[in-house]
């Protein structure tokens, strides 16, 4: 099905199974410990050898000699394999270090042996005994070196020029009667999914299949087939439950190609599981920023000039973390530019963490916000109001690609410099918000509200999240008993995937809920979207309502009998709606703050979002999806921080003891508001992005309410107390 | 083998030995022990473990190294209880041991014999949920579902605990027993870590199980 | 993990013979620290002795009006402790700040003094590290040190003690009794307990070669207003930036103790002198002499804030 017209009414508007807050159909499984992760699979591999990673000890560097002669003759081991032994291997696309190090170190932890034996503890003891030898090289482990010295980055980025500029704005800035201009820091953060890379490997023959843990299925396949060098037709990959993923589970990582290399050598199937110890290090992370922001305004508030530099780092060939992207789009004003510039350094891979870019940029953006209405001495929740624009303020071109992953051809489309958004209910996100939240209550004066020990104060940051269209097949059966299953290579990685498939097949299909049986995660069925970048939802659901029409249509043809099971497949493909109009996701976080007086300690004491992104497809797992964003917020605004040991090159809290992300006790009841919107221009569901939106300006609302409790001013996350001590008003 | 008895000093020792080992208190000498240490055999040193889970007795011969999530997972097959870390810093693994939630990958399985395990499989079924589970299915006390296992074990024995007036961080008066209130839940589950964030919702359910009001 | 032979110890006399009998044997009781490090191989020991079943399990009255604590009382069972509770309430408060409800129910009373520090260098075993292997180097010199200590560290090693719990004791004034493998007991003062890193940061605390605690005995009750805060990121299960014991009579005197800025509970004897006089001159007793890095500095300043609070408190 393509869509290349706004939605008219369609099944989907009847709403009898869509848009109802239902339980997840998995939920029996998952709160019974009997939905099968990766690394449980008993029931299809009976006696698997175990496989235990050993990770580079330097960040950079070369070995010199490996020994694993005698972790081969320790106890119980099979097979050890290394760089030396395990065949030519390639790096996959999405890939920017190698997977296997050796005899170059790319990065620390970066894999660089199995060893494989009977039992765990048998191969984590014989780990131990593979020696290795290293010669460090010289790294360069620290952004803040590179803050001035960062080239441009020059290639597109989420198929928009990296660079932009509209009017004049050095020439507009400086005549501004209001200026800011402030550099904000964002931390190195770890997606720390609850469940840890995994997989289990098993070869028959040249044919491989691996059960593991990975968003996007299609990508693992092509990735793991490019890495061992063998043909996409000899893998197959499941992976219908996945342990959270965030982004770390995007790309093909290192337990599976070590699997399948493990498995390989042993002659017999294997599993692996990451160690915790070794996830920061060994997979990807959000990379640190340092975001450059100077805003010019009138005494009215309006801003006329609006300037978004940003610095990221990466391993060389990797990418920018694109935090000015959304201050094309976010706010109105005449002269404008952003910049991204990436520092090529040797930690280890930066790559996407949920709303990558946006998540960090509105982190800093929407901090500017509130200094730039304190400057002018309005409400910030008016003074983004004033600033509501309804056109895209900057729309660069693409340039030329040079890129040869690039699917489009060129120059067919027509530039629109100014694009409308599809929808927009930014400013009614913000009003609904203050209303449900007292901000009115809110003394505009910081410091000034005292609860016992604590320091009270209200913040506010806009959402703002781009919606991304992308195609998206299934496959969709029925029978003789009125069963319809559903099979797309969709991942659901807690974002309710398996419902809300579920209820679009009901729904398109007229069945109740009950008869829909979804199956995801398997490479053998129609390529999806998968999971990423908030647009799993969307575009998941309008796949399975495409291959339900087209089921619609042959059923018709059979004279709407199903004497014998009936089959269809189709997919979602999409014209140049994107184009012709900005598809964005929009909302507004308020957040009550406490802070200790004497000790700095921020505790979240209230949180809401109001989100408008389109139809909710069940509010109730899209309410998850934004509390669940809302609280990696706060862990980013309070407490997550890789720390670097710049002589070393590494994160050195590389656990969850050292690595502190939220707990039950720093999250309050967290309120969530979806305005009624329908967005016909997205996709016959008319829905939208959500799981990334909520947590875009959630860091920065804690930052605001933090600086309106204490009148101390913080530009560098985590906000931590040590940042706050010598300028809270306590006195000792 | 079926006559171990927990209550009775003894020396686990290496698999070829091990009928001996569990015939009579047995103390190696220093060169035995060196021997089966040093063994070049392609199994390790094993002991026999009885473990009761979930009301049934499982005997098995275990490496000694084996964690109790360990043993539970790959030896009876019970994969609920996760390993999310493996060092006690996530929950995932939490498990009820005599009524008390534990970290299930910190203990040995054969420091565990003689006590009472429960998993998620003993608290309820798909077909049979237990009440929390319930609760957390209705409250949407979950996204990805890997911490929920060890969450739902531990907000069992939690409410236990406060009904058994341990105090906490919390709880403003020591010397009183503890409310059951949000407060104390959310201080009290704290060793369960959820990324993807599902705190609030799980609270709900509890308060809901607890039967508390939100506050 | 190496492998290990293991063994249930039915007798404090047993663990002894054992542990005298053996080399490279470690006492386990919780295990929730020891076998954490044995997975890393930070420990290496070849036999457990399991300690669990010796008896110990008990919180007594002693003849001088004190409370007995057998090795093995789990955290959470001492800290419910209706007397613990009533007339140790710092003691409650420290404990229920630590670590997790998980935790604190396997973890003892003995394992709880002797865990090990939480530095990362410690815990990633492809750094140098004294602690771990002496004479290879402090990592964490120079290294990320938001954690560290600022009073009592040496060239050597500038770890903390991560326990809640000892910094309590360490204010209550505590004793540690303990048998020897020859089966002599003795009774250490906590101030005594845990060592200084000096140039020997691998040892810990001042127990011999297979010397076993038995029990931690508190004396009288002191009464006062007893307050422990632990200051942390998050607001649980968290180790601590800084952490105050405080116990504060009605007429301003008492003692305090820090956890979080040294290799071990800090007390000093000036502090508690200064008590009357007020946060400043207590902070200035226990910290004054701080040697801090560019990480912890904050520690420095955020004793002297958390005192202030904490006495503040205290006079209600």
């Amino acid at each position: 099905m393509k869509f290349d017209k706004p939605a008219t009414e369609n099944p989907i508007d009847h709403l009898k199974v869509v848009g109802r807050a239902t339980d997840r159909i998995d939920g029996p499984l998952k709160t019974t410990g009997t939905a099968p992760y990766a690394y449980d699979r008993n029931d299809v591999i009976a006696n698997p050898a175990v496989g235990y990673i050993v990770g580079a000890a330097i960040g950079k560097g070369r070995i010199s000699s490996i020994d694993t002669s005698a972790a081969k003759a320790a106890p119980g081991v099979i097979a050890v394999v290394t760089y030396q032994n395990a065949g030519k291997l390639a790096k996959g696309n999405f890939n920017t270090a190698l997977l296997v190090g050796g005899p170059e170190i790319q990065h620390y932890h970066q894999a660089i042996a199995v060893v494989v034996a009977e039992t765990f503890e048998q191969a984590r003891d014989a780990a131990s005994l593979v020696h290795v030898q290293y010669t460090r090289g010289e790294g360069k482990f620290d952004l803040e070196r590179f803050k001035d010295s960062a080239p441009p980055y020059r290639k597109d980025v989420f198929g928009s020029a990296a660079a932009s500029q509209v009017g004049d704005f050095e020439g507009a800035f400086a005549k501004a009667p209001v200026q800011l201009d402030a550099t904000y820091r964002t931390a190195h953060e770890s997606h720390m999914m609850m469940e840890p890379h995994a997989t289990i490997a098993a070869w028959q023959g040249d044919q491989l299949t691996v059960w593991t843990s990975n968003q996007m299925v299609n990508w693992a396949v092509g990735d793991l087939a490019k890495t061992l060098g063998i043909p996409k037709e000899k893998v197959h990959v499941m992976s219908p439950y996945i342990g959270g993923g965030f982004g770390g589970k995007l790309f093909l990582r290192a337990d599976v190609v070590m699997a399948a290399l493990a498995a390989r050598a042993a002659g017999r199937p294997v599993k692996v599981q990451l160690q915790r110890a070794l996830l920061p290090n060994n997979t990807t992370h959000r990379t640190a920023t340092i975001q450059h922001i100077r805003i010019g305004a009138g005494k009215d508030g309006k801003i006329t000039a609006i300037a978004h530099d940003s610095v990221s780092g990466d391993l060389p060939g990797g990418n920018p973390e694109t935090c000015a992207m959304q201050t094309r789009k976010l706010y109105a004003g005449e002269h404008r530019m952003t910049a991204h510039r990436l520092a090529a350094l040797d930690l280890p891979e930066a790559n996407a963490m949920r709303a990558p870019g946006e998540a960090p940029g509105m982190a800093a953006l929407e901090i500017a916000i509130d200094e730039l209405a304190e400057k002018v001495g309005m409400d910030p929740v008016e003074l983004r109001i004033v600033n509501d624009t309804q056109f895209v303020p900057d729309n660069p071109a693409k340039p030329p690609s040079n890129d040869p992953q690039s699917k489009k051809p060129e120059g067919k489309e027509k530039h629109n410099p100014h694009p409308p958004f599809s929808q927009r209910h930014f400013v009614e996100c913000l009003r609904t918000g203050a209303q449900k939240f007292g901000w009115e209550k809110r003394n505009a004066r910081p410091a000034q509200v005292r609860d016992g020990r604590w320091l009270v104060g209200m913040g506010v940051a806009a959402a703002f999240r781009d919606n991304l269209l992308t195609k998206s097949a299934a496959r969709v059966r029925i029978d003789q008993h009125g069963i319809v299953t559903v099979e797309t290579d969709m991942t659901d990685i807690g974002t309710g995937s398996y419902t809300i498939i579920a209820q679009t097949a009901a729904e398109v299909m007229g069945v109740p809920l009950e008869k829909v049986v979804v199956r995801l995660g398997d490479s053998t069925f129609p390529v999806s979207c998968g999971s990423g970048g908030q647009w799993g939802g969307n575009n998941s659901t309008a796949g399975v309502y495409a291959a339900c029409m087209k089921l619609r249509e042959a059923l018709a043809k059979n004279g709407g009998m199903v004497d014998k099971p009936l089959v269809a497949e189709d997919l979602i493909e999409y014209g140049d709606l994107d184009k012709q109009y900005q598809q964005s996701t929009f909302g507004a976080h308020f957040v009550e703050v406490g802070v200790d007086a004497a000790t700095g300690e921020t505790r979240v004491r209230r949180m809401l979002a109001v989100c408008a992104c389109g139809r909710i497809l069940n509010p109730k797992t899209a309410r998850s999806q934004v509390i669940g964003a809302m609280t990696m917020g706060v862990g980013a605004a309070l407490m997550e921080e890789l720390a670097v040991d710049t002589r070393h090159g590494y994160f050195v809290n590389h656990d969850l003891a050292m690595y502190e992300v939220p707990v039950h006790a720093d999250i309050p009841h967290q309120e969530v508001i979806f305005l009624d919107e329908v967005d016909p221009i997205s996709s016959p569901m008319k829905a939208k992005g959500v799981a990334e939106l909520g947590i875009c300006g959630v860091a920065a609302a804690v930052a605001n309410a933090i600086y309106n409790a204490t009148g101390v001013r913080v530009r560098s996350y985590p906000i931590t107390l040590d940042k706050l001590l010598d300028r809270l008003p306590f006195a000792t | 083998m079926s006559d171990f008895n927990p209550k009775r000093r003894r020396l686990l020792q290496a698999g070829a030995a091990a009928s001996a080992a569990a015939a009579a208190p047995f103390v190696p000498s220093e060169a035995e022990a060196t021997m089966a240490q040093t063994s070049k055999a392609s199994s390790t040193p094993a002991v026999n473990v009885r473990l009761r889970v979930n009301g049934t007795e499982h005997t098995i011969m275990l490496d000694p190294r084996t964690t109790l999530l360990d043993a539970v997972r790959e030896r009876l097959h019970l994969t609920g209880p996760k390993k999310g870390c493996d060092q006690g810093q996530c929950g995932a693994c939490t498990m009820i041991v005599d009524g008390r939630r534990i970290a299930s990958c910190l203990t040995l399985a054969v420091m565990q014999e003689g006590h009472d395990i429960t998993t998620i499989e003993g608290l309820g079924t798909p077909k049979n949920l237990h009440p929390m589970q319930a609760a957390f299915v209705k409250h949407d006390g979950y996204q990805c579902g890997f911490c929920t296992p060890g969450q739902i074990c531990a907000a069992v024995a939690m409410l236990d605990e406060v009904k058994a007036g341990v105090p906490s961080h919390v709880t403003a008066d020591i010397t009183r027993a503890p409310e059951m209130s949000n407060a104390e839940f959310r201080e009290r589950m704290s060793g369960n870590i959820c990324r993807c964030g599902a705190y609030s919702n799980i609270q709900e359910a509890i308060a809901e199980v607890a039967g508390v009001t939100r506050t | 993990m190496k492998q290990f032979t293991y063994e249930r110890a039915q007798s404090p006399a047993d663990a002894a013979a054992s542990a005298a009998r053996m080399q490279g044997t470690r006492f386990i009781g919780g295990g929730t620290n020891l076998l954490d490090l044995m997975k890393l191989q930070i420990e290496t020991p070849s036999h457990l002795i399991d300690v669990n079943d010796l008896g110990f399990d008990k919180i007594e009255p002693t003849p001088e009006g004190g409370l007995r604590i057998g090795a093995s009382v789990r955290n959470t069972a001492l800290a419910a402790d209706e007397r613990v509770r009533r007339d140790y309430g710092v003691l409650t408060r420290a404990i229920v700040a630590g670590a997790s409800g998980q935790i604190r129910n396997m973890a003892t009373t003995a394992g709880n003094l002797l865990q090990r520090t939480r530095c990362p260098y410690f815990y990633d075993t492809n750094m140098p590290c004294n602690k771990r292997r002496p004479g290879s180097g402090c990592s964490a010199i120079g290294g990320f040190t938001r954690h560290h200590a600022i009073v009592g560290q040496s060239e050597a090693c500038i770890a903390t003690h991560p326990s809640d719990m000892a910094v309590a004791m360490r204010a209550l004034d505590a004793t540690v009794e303990t048998v020897r493998p020859d089966g002599s007991t003795r009774t250490i003062p906590i101030a005594d307990f845990h060592r200084l890193p000096g140039n020997t940061p691998h040892i810990d605390h001042n127990l011999e070669p297979g010397e076993l605690i038995t029990a931690v005995t508190l004396p009288k009750p002191v009464g006062g207003m007893q307050i422990y805060r632990k200051v942390r990121d998050r607001s649980s299960y968290a180790f601590a930036l800084v952490s105050v014991a405080a116990i504060v009579q009605r007429d301003g005197s008492g003692r305090v103790a820090l956890g979080g800025v040294a290799h071990k509970p800090w007390r000093v004897e000036d502090a508690d002198r200064a008590m009357a006089q007020g946060a400043k001159a207590v902070a200035d007793a226990l910290v004054g002499n701080a040697r801090t890095t560019e990480h912890n500095a904050f520690k420095v300043p955020l004793v002297g804030r958390t005192l202030a609070s904490v006495l503040a408190e205290a006079k209600g």
